[in-house]
């Protein structure tokens, strides 16, 4: 199969709440199959707007831009239409649903990607052997798929079950919206394992996080700084680094 | 039984026309005059052919019928019902009370088919004996006679009258008296047939036994009488399931089940009810006002009810347990749905007689659309009852803004040493919760069935397995077109 190289592009993206506030100011951003890019920022800069946008969240407006993916027009598709194109945003808070069975949830999502692509649906036997190898990869025990989803989890284990969907889901342009955030640093390590590993010449990942700690482990091609709603530098890794001794103040103020 | 939907991607197919079991049988049938007066009831009895006590306890209900009115403490809009525009019996002709399967009419064979509940034995579901009960006759019950092996009895109403009047006559009545109620006063007046099962003292009955109820002539009621009696130390698990044809107007479904549990007996109750629930404005669908009640007569007695109420243009029912036995235990498990302008009021009593009995409620209501769910329930315990224990557990979701969830539970505590815990929750399935399942994939038909599957969860998982599959497929059909 052939794959556009150019997996994501992003012009003059302008986006606003409900209440009218605009919080994307134009941004453009151009992300090639195989490449990690990590947009840095603090806190309020936008960036996990600019992943709910992309991801197709309700409740925010385009109210100028336009966003491209895999050749398509990103916009016109509803969230679970991305979802299923092989979008997939790793949550900086992820969502209790308290009785469903985290790996009936898991199993429902990959088979309604499946059969979208037209692949044969897993059955139950099938899901379990391959859960089984990738729990194995990233360190999670098996008794985390038999919880609810996400209920009761601490926040490394939500972390890592991210982490775990995207290994199963193995989605074309993954977006992680600060899943270094509050990790100690054994589960930061198995966190960089499996976004390695996700890591393909025909898939994009875009790491969003506000601290270079991650970059460490995952080395990204491309370094943003996002700054209230705009992307005010890019560059190669060594800018992360930058912005770890410099911290964001060279690069204007904030709000 | 497999009450068998198949994917939903069939039922969207449908374009709007959810409700799978709308097609009516072409069948001759034998049909009361509309209309209700002693005449009536003496009618029925004669084209049943049944026994002068009978016809006198149908005419000593009916009498009292005539001087109650329509209940109107349930949070309900309902019109007054027009009881003289429906006709009270209504049975496919067949030659006179098939003896095996192999004389039932052909069509009513393929009616159950269609169904999903194939009666022909050998294609029958494995472990699950059906009584097929269509309009307001037992048009066949299955596996009889393994069941007859063990001693246990299990046929259709009419046929243990003339063939175990001794047990009929020894426990009609006991549980749901004939003037329970309006309703229960109606059945006791014109029940034609049901279901009837006797569980000898020790024997564990093998296979899951089950009524299914079909109301198929237009303009008639259905009025069934279900008697369940497990002696001592014996286990039953029974399953209900019902479906009717799409009709503008509505039908009225007035059932009485009785259940009894005699000494370290166990019953197991289980209903996926199914009537169609009228159309998404409102117009027709069933009106479904039964009385459902077992009473634990014995020491460590035990009943469990579980119920899934999906269908019906209004439910009215409290299915309850008479916790008469020392240590004996009542279960009350439930789910009900109201969509588009679906109303349910349901819950449960549980009375506490006997001492250190125990009861547990939980009840799961979900509103979509313009839907109006009530949970009403009564925990009650008697000056005896030391020792006795309650816990309820009511949830309440909500699917929209045009929904309503009420929560009316009763306490009455006659005895200081009892414990009774009540807790109650109203949740919204939140934009977070959909955005995270649309996220992964799930369009939002699925993600609310899934969300709504899981707050279900602690009731589901009371059902017995086979009719748990079909509960979840039924759940999220109910709710199609509850998220825009
Ligand atoms: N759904 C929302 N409702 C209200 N305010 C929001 C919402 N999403 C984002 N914001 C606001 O937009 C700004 C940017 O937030 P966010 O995108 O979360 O930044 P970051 O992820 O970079 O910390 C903040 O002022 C935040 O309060
Ligand atoms: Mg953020």
């Amino acid at each position: 199969m052939e794959f556009p190289s150019l997996m994501l592009e992003i012009r003059n993206l302008h986006a606003r709440l409900g209440d009218g506030r605009e919080i994307l100011k134009g941004i453009d951003l151009a992300v090639t199959a195989g490449e990690v890019h990590a947009i840095m920022g603090p806190n309020g800069s936008g960036k996990s707007t600019l992943a709910a946008v992309l991801a197709g969240r309700e409740g925010y407006e385009v109210t100028a831009g336009e966003v491209t993916y895999l050749g398509r027009d990103l916009l016109a598709l509803a969230a679970d239409e991305r979802a299923r194109e092989g979008l997939f945003l790793d949550f900086q808070y992820p969502v209790e649903i308290p009785g469903v069975n985290n790996m009936y949830f898991l199993r429902a999502a990959l088979n309604a990607q499946r059969r979208h692509r037209g692949e044969p649906e897993l059955d139950a036997g099938q899901f379990l052997r391959a859960v089984r190898a990738k729990l194995k990869e990233l360190e999670i025990g098996e008794d985390l798929l038999q919880r609810a989803v996400n209920v009761g989890f601490s926040g490394g284990e939500k972390k890592r079950n991210e982490i775990f969907q995207m290994a199963m889901l193995e989605p074309r342009l993954a977006i992680l919206d600060e899943t270094d955030s509050g990790l100690d640093i054994d589960a930061l390590r198995v966190v960089a394992t499996g976004v390695n590993r996700q890591r393909r010449s025909d898939r994009a990942i875009i790491l969003i996080t506000h601290y270079q700690r991650l970059l460490n482990y995952v080395e990204p091609d491309r370094v943003h700084v996002l700054l209230a709603g705009r992307i005010v530098e890019s560059g190669d890794k060594s800018l992360a680094l930058e912005l770890e001794r410099g911290g964001y103040a060279a690069f204007g103020s904030v709000g | 039984m497999t009450v068998s939907i198949d994917t939903r991607d069939t039922v969207r197919a449908l374009s709007g026309a959810v409700y799978k079991y709308g097609f009516v049988t072409e069948i001759e049938a034998d049909e009361a005059p509309p209309g209700l007066s002693e005449a009536t009831v003496r009618f029925i009895s004669a084209k049943k052919d049944e026994p002068e006590w009978l016809l006198e306890w149908w005419l000593t209900a009916f009498r009292a019928w005539q001087k109650m009115t329509q209940p109107d403490w349930a949070k309900l809009k309902l019109a007054p019902i027009d009881y003289q525009a429906a006709s009270y019996y209504s049975a496919p002709k067949l030659n006179p009370g098939p003896k095996s399967l192999d004389e039932v009419d052909p069509e009513l064979l393929r009616t159950y088919e269609k169904l999903g509940i194939p009666l022909k034995e050998r294609e029958a579901l494995a472990g699950v004996a059906v009584d097929a009960v269509f309009d307001s006759i037992s048009v066949a019950t299955t596996f009889k006679q393994q069941l007859a092996d063990l001693g246990i009895i299990f046929c259709s109403f009419g046929e243990a009258v003339r063939e175990h009047p001794d047990l009929v006559r020894k426990y009609l009545g006991t549980v749901v008296p004939q003037t329970d109620n309006l309703f229960a006063a109606l059945n006791s007046a014109v029940f034609s047939d049901g279901s009837f099962a006797y569980v000898p003292p020790g024997v564990r009955c093998p296979m899951e036994l089950s009524t299914y109820f079909r109301i198929n002539a237009a303009k008639t009621g259905q009025f069934e009488r279900t008697l369940l009696i497990a002696d001592r130390g014996s286990y039953v698990s029974y399953l209900e399931g019902c479906t009717a044809p799409q009709r503008d107007e509505n039908q009225l479904h007035a059932a009485v089940v009785e259940l009894v549990a005699l000494e370290d007996a166990q019953i197991k109750y289980s209903t996926v009810q199914n009537w169609y629930p009228g159309d998404a404005e409102g117009r027709g669908g069933i009106y479904n006002f039964v009385t459902k009640r077992g009473a634990c007569r014995g020491a460590r007695a035990k009943i469990s009810w579980t119920q899934v109420e999906t269908g019906s243009a209004i439910t009215l029912k409290y299915p309850s347990c008479i916790l008469e036995g020392d240590h004996s235990i009542g279960e009350f498990y439930s789910v009900a749905i109201t969509n588009n302008l679906q109303q349910a009021d349901t819950g449960t009593k549980m009375i506490h007689i006997g001492k250190d009995t125990r009861s547990t409620i939980v009840s799961k209501g979900i509103s979509a659309g313009r839907g109006q769910n009530t949970y009403r329930g009564l925990v009650r315990v008697q000056p005896r009852a030391a020792g006795a224990r309650n816990h309820t557990q009511c949830d309440s979701l909500l699917i929209g803004d045009k929904c309503g969830a009420h929560t009316v539970p009763y306490i009455e505590i006659r005895n200081p040493t009892a414990r009774v815990e009540h807790e109650a929750t109203t949740s919204k399935i939140s934009d977070d919760q959909l955005f995270y399942c649309r996220q992964r994939g799930l369009t939002p038909e699925d993600a609310v069935s899934l969300i709504v599957n899981g707050f279900c969860k602690d009731v589901l998982r009371e059902l017995p397995m086979e009719f748990a599959v079909e509960a979840q497929k039924l759940l999220a059909v109910s709710l199609e077109g509850s998220v825009g």
